[in-house]
């Protein structure tokens, strides 16, 4: 047993729901207890999305336990493909109904749909949610896939692009960039997926000349599949950071038969400039913590070192797949990785580390609050905030722009910080001036104004008070005052309290 | 009506999250897998970054191989965990879907660390699975959990039954106190160590709709429960105060006395949102149990009209008091299946839609203005001084609605 407060990764059926979620005309049956569609709110509320995820879940309870379950199983999923009407469906267990042991994938057999099924076995006491979205995204494409066509010669090369999914950390928009750029290349696009594509897409997977894999995590089980049985090669270089763009797209031209030159020529990014101009000066050597899922721990750790002059401290990951690429590349800046799934093992290591930055997900941003150190997120996972309106890409050219911005700017707010604090005394910073977003320094409570000298509170009154949050206890307490001098009451007891709450109520 | 099929429900784990913070010595352990503790973290939102009470102890492949293993597993978890936080005095380990299928013993489990960590720490259990309670009901399983450990006490008083805001429950000490109704206790207690007695002097009120297994363990203790609609609104909070008061035989004259200004209070307050609910249709969606006393809240404080009120689950003996305060024409549907109330729901129509958050958004992008239900359990809705802000929690949907251009 392993105890946890925070997990990094959910469930291996968290991924698979991910790829359903991601692609249109799939529909994906979940054998699972009541309850498990709590994962339904991860895409309505988090990534806010305007659809229920294509999920069907058995929703069995204990008294379902006797031996009927699998009829359950079997209702669900004749009732899902006769309401939604897919072209291809996915089965599974959630980690209840693993125990159960009824086999999804045989029991959908049974049922004889006119459609394909793919059956998936996600170990839930072994595995976490990316290996389910690989090993989903894999299945699906090895079950989808038709056999390779021949390809016409002399035709425009084309490529895949793999990877992106639901609930993915700026797959949306890496999604645009990267296709922009393929796009002013001369590359065309044959397939993406999972996101936006069907199942018929899939099918049509082995027409393209070759694969971009955005998300290893994701679409390496895929694409290396593809690869032996298709013959596509693969991109391995991933586009985060100016000087990993430049690679990438050195490396799609060798793939594509294209002459790299006039777009390398032709394109960069404006961080490339900033970096360079002398306001960032004071970046130099600027001890940088980054943590995150592999793929983008590395490329931060690249684009830190190399593109923004800061000096590496500790670089870390939660995925223990990618565990030996990571201490490779921390071995290189003289550090030991941290790969663990435990945020206090994490929090430890940026104590001792003393970073002036951390890049990490979430969790890190809170260990950052706590310690007072300037963060900026790079990797899931991720919350609402982290699913912007704006166009933020984290890939391509726009994307080295989007994260010198998001990276420096939490600097900036603490070199302001720094300077309150030393100007404390001075009349323009004084210790009530604009408290930061990073709290912990600033966190000294407003005094409670004076009431009218005519005014006073009842001790059970002004208790009465603290019990409001603080972010409207001001209010509370300036239209208690109001309806108090209006009606000529003296003293401010809990009635007079709640008289007011109620005049004013609204 | 009642309905089953595939059901769009939290499960009783998710309780934890606001038990935590009634019961401040006691730490909830789950045992289960990697979905219960993704659960509680995604439930728990940012309150899962301030040291919050709660945890899971994750299972994992070895566990599941043999029986011994798993206990001596726990034993170790619940050791760490002690360690870390001494300032414990009552730990529940919470039964999840797949500790209650593998059939871990948790009751004997909580017997033997008992033996190990008393007397610092009373260990509990109960379970919060899917398989055998939908969201509130954890919370019933939770207090279910505590009466035998309630200490007998046959004098007469007053226990109140349900996790109310500690605001709330001082609001309902001050009217009981100026009633003249006392000893009044509640459960649960704020601290592990001030578990109220029980016994045949005991009248007890229920303050939440979703206490059926803690109710009868708590008459099979003496305890007798005083029929009341629930606390909701200015005509529920009067009618609940009044069981109570009948029972302490407090004259009418009195009663009123005691409540009238905050009666007025609440119908002041809930006024102001009439103009914007009055005659709107409205729908529940199955989540707390909570829905039906909203909905004679809503249909008879404020003229709303239900059109199909969805619970998860109907306790007619509780519920008989509310219920006969609805009309009589109101369509009830017990359980449900999500795809086909969602149709019912389409053809429907109504005004706004009471609904979880998987499915908020997504009838919000079909055109449905909608509310969102587990804010009805984490914001303080019961009692005079609340029936305004319970209002607005209705009417604040379709405000934006109409003020939103785009």
């Amino acid at each position: 047993m392993q105890l946890a407060v925070w997990t990094y990764e959910g469930p291996p059926h968290i991924g698979a729901m991910r790829v359903a979620t991601a692609m249109l005309g799939l529909h994906y049956v979940l054998h699972a207890p009541q309850g498990d569609t709590y994962a339904d709110l991860l895409f309505t509320m988090i990534e806010r999305r305007g659809d229920r995820p294509p999920v069907t879940y058995t929703t069995f309870q204990a008294r379902d336990l006797g031996g009927d379950t699998a009829e359950l199983f079997k209702t669900a999923a004749r009732e899902a493909f006769e309401r939604f009407q897919p072209q291809a469906m996915i089965v599974g267990a959630s980690c209840t109904a693993e125990l159960i042991q009824d086999d999804p994938g045989g029991l959908a057999r049974a049922l004889g749909l006119p459609i394909p099924v793919v059956a998936l076995e996600l170990p839930s006491y072994q595995k976490k949610e990316n290996w389910g979205a690989a090993e989903t995204f894999y299945r699906l494409v090895r079950g989808l896939c038709a056999p390779p066509a021949p390809r016409a010669e002399g035709r425009t090369p084309s490529c895949n692009i793999l990877g992106p999914t639901a609930l993915g950390f700026r797959h949306r928009d890496d999604l645009r960039e990267i296709t922009d750029l393929l796009t002013r290349m001369g590359v065309a696009i044959n397939v993406t997926a999972p996101l936006g594509a069907t199942p018929a897409d899939l099918a049509r997977l082995g027409e393209a000349d070759f694969n971009i894999v955005l998300y290893p995590e994701i679409a390496g089980p895929a694409a290396a599949w593809l690869t032996r049985a298709h013959a596509q090669p693969a991109t391995k270089t991933i586009p985060i950071g100016l000087g990993a763009t430049r690679e990438f797209i050195a490396e799609v031209a060798g793939l594509a038969g294209l002459d790299a030159a006039p777009i390398l020529a032709a394109e960069t990014a404006r961080s490339a400039w900033y970096s360079r101009s002398v306001d960032s000066n004071y970046l130099t050597g600027k001890r940088v913590f980054v943590f995150g899922d592999a793929t983008h721990a590395l490329a931060a750790a690249r684009m830190a070192t190399e593109e923004l002059g800061f000096t590496l401290v500790g670089l870390g990951s939660y995925a223990r797949e990618q565990a030996r690429e990571l201490r490779d590349a921390a071995k290189a800046h003289g550090i030991e990785a941290t790969i663990s799934d435990d945020y206090l093992a994490v929090e430890a290591a940026i104590q001792a580390a003393q970073p002036e930055l951390i890049l990490g997900t979430q969790m890190e941003r809170h260990t950052a609050k706590r310690l007072g150190i300037p963060c900026a997120v790079i990797s899931a996972p991720v919350h609402v905030q982290d699913y912007p309106a704006r166009y933020s890409p984290q890939m391509g050219f726009e994307g080295a722009n989007v994260l010198f911005d998001t990276w420096v700017h939490p600097l900036m707010m603490g070199l302001e910080e720094h300077l309150l604090g030393m100007f404390r005394e001075d009349f323009e910073f004084h210790g009530e001036a604009a408290p930061s977003h990073l709290g912990a320094a600033a966190a000294t409570a407003t005094a409670a104004p004076t009431p009218p000298a005519t005014l006073t509170w009842a001790a059970e009154a002004e208790r009465e008070l603290g019990k409001i949050p603080f972010f409207v206890r001001g209010k509370a307490r300036r239209n208690t005052e109001r309806y108090a001098t209006e009606h000529g009451i003296g003293t401010i007891t809990i009635e007079a309290l709640y008289d007011a709450k109620a005049h004013f109520s609204r | 009506m009642r309905e089953r099929g595939q059901r769009e429900v939290f499960c009783g784990l998710t309780g934890i999250i606001w038990l935590h913070r009634k019961i401040q010595d006691a730490f909830f352990l789950v045992v289960g897998s990697r979905t219960c503790a993704h659960l509680m973290q995604s439930a728990a939102g940012v309150m899962i970054f301030a040291e919050p009470r709660f945890a899971t102890a994750i299972m994992e492949e070895r566990d599941l191989a043999g029986m011994t293993d798993a206990n001596e597993e726990l034993d170790r978890v619940v050791a760490q965990l002690l360690a870390r936080r001494p300032d414990i005095r009552l730990l529940f380990l919470v039964g999840s879907c797949p500790s209650e299928v593998i059939k871990l013993d948790l009751s004997r489990a909580a017997q033997r660390l008992n033996a190990t960590h008393a007397p610092g720490v009373r260990v509990l259990n109960y379970s919060g699975s899917g398989i055998e309670t939908t969201f509130t009901q954890g919370e019933d399983a939770c207090l279910a959990a505590l009466v035998p450990e309630m200490r007998a006490d046959p004098a007469p008083g007053l226990l109140v039954v349900g996790a109310l805001a500690e605001v709330v429950e001082d609001q309902m000490r001050r009217l009981f106190a100026a009633l003249g109704i006392g000893p009044v206790a509640f459960l649960p207690p704020r601290r592990a160590a001030d578990l109220p007695g029980v016994g045949p002097g005991t009248r007890f009120l229920l303050a939440q709709p979703f206490l059926a297994e803690t109710a009868r363990l708590l008459e099979d203790r003496g305890a007798r429960r005083l029929a009341a609609p629930f606390p909701l609104g200015a005509e529920g909070t009067t009618a609940w105060l009044r069981a109570a008061a009948e029972a302490w035989g407090i004259p009418a004259a009195r009663f009123r006395e005691v409540t009238t200004a905050g009666e007025q209070r609440a119908r002041t307050a809930i006024a102001r949102h009439r103009p914007l609910l009055a005659g709107r249709r409205i729908t529940f969606f199955p989540d707390s149990q909570l829905e039906i006393p909203l909905a004679r809240f809503l249909s008879r404080e404020l003229d709303m009209q239900p059109v199909e009120i969805g619970t998860p689950y109907l306790h007619r003996q509780h519920l008989a008091e509310e219920l006969a305060l609805l009309a009589a024409d109101a369509m009830l549907s017990e359980g449900g299946d999500v795809d086909r109330q969602l149709d019912r729901c389409r053809a429907a129509r109504p005004d706004i839609v009471v609904c979880g958050l998987g499915l908020a958004n997504p009838l919000e992008a079909e055109g449905f203005t909608t509310k969102w239900s587990i804010e009805l359990v984490f914001t303080p809705i019961q009692g005079y001084d609340q029936a305004g802000d319970l209002a607005a929690l209705f009417a604040r949907p379709l405000d934006r609605r109409t003020r939103l251009m785009v």
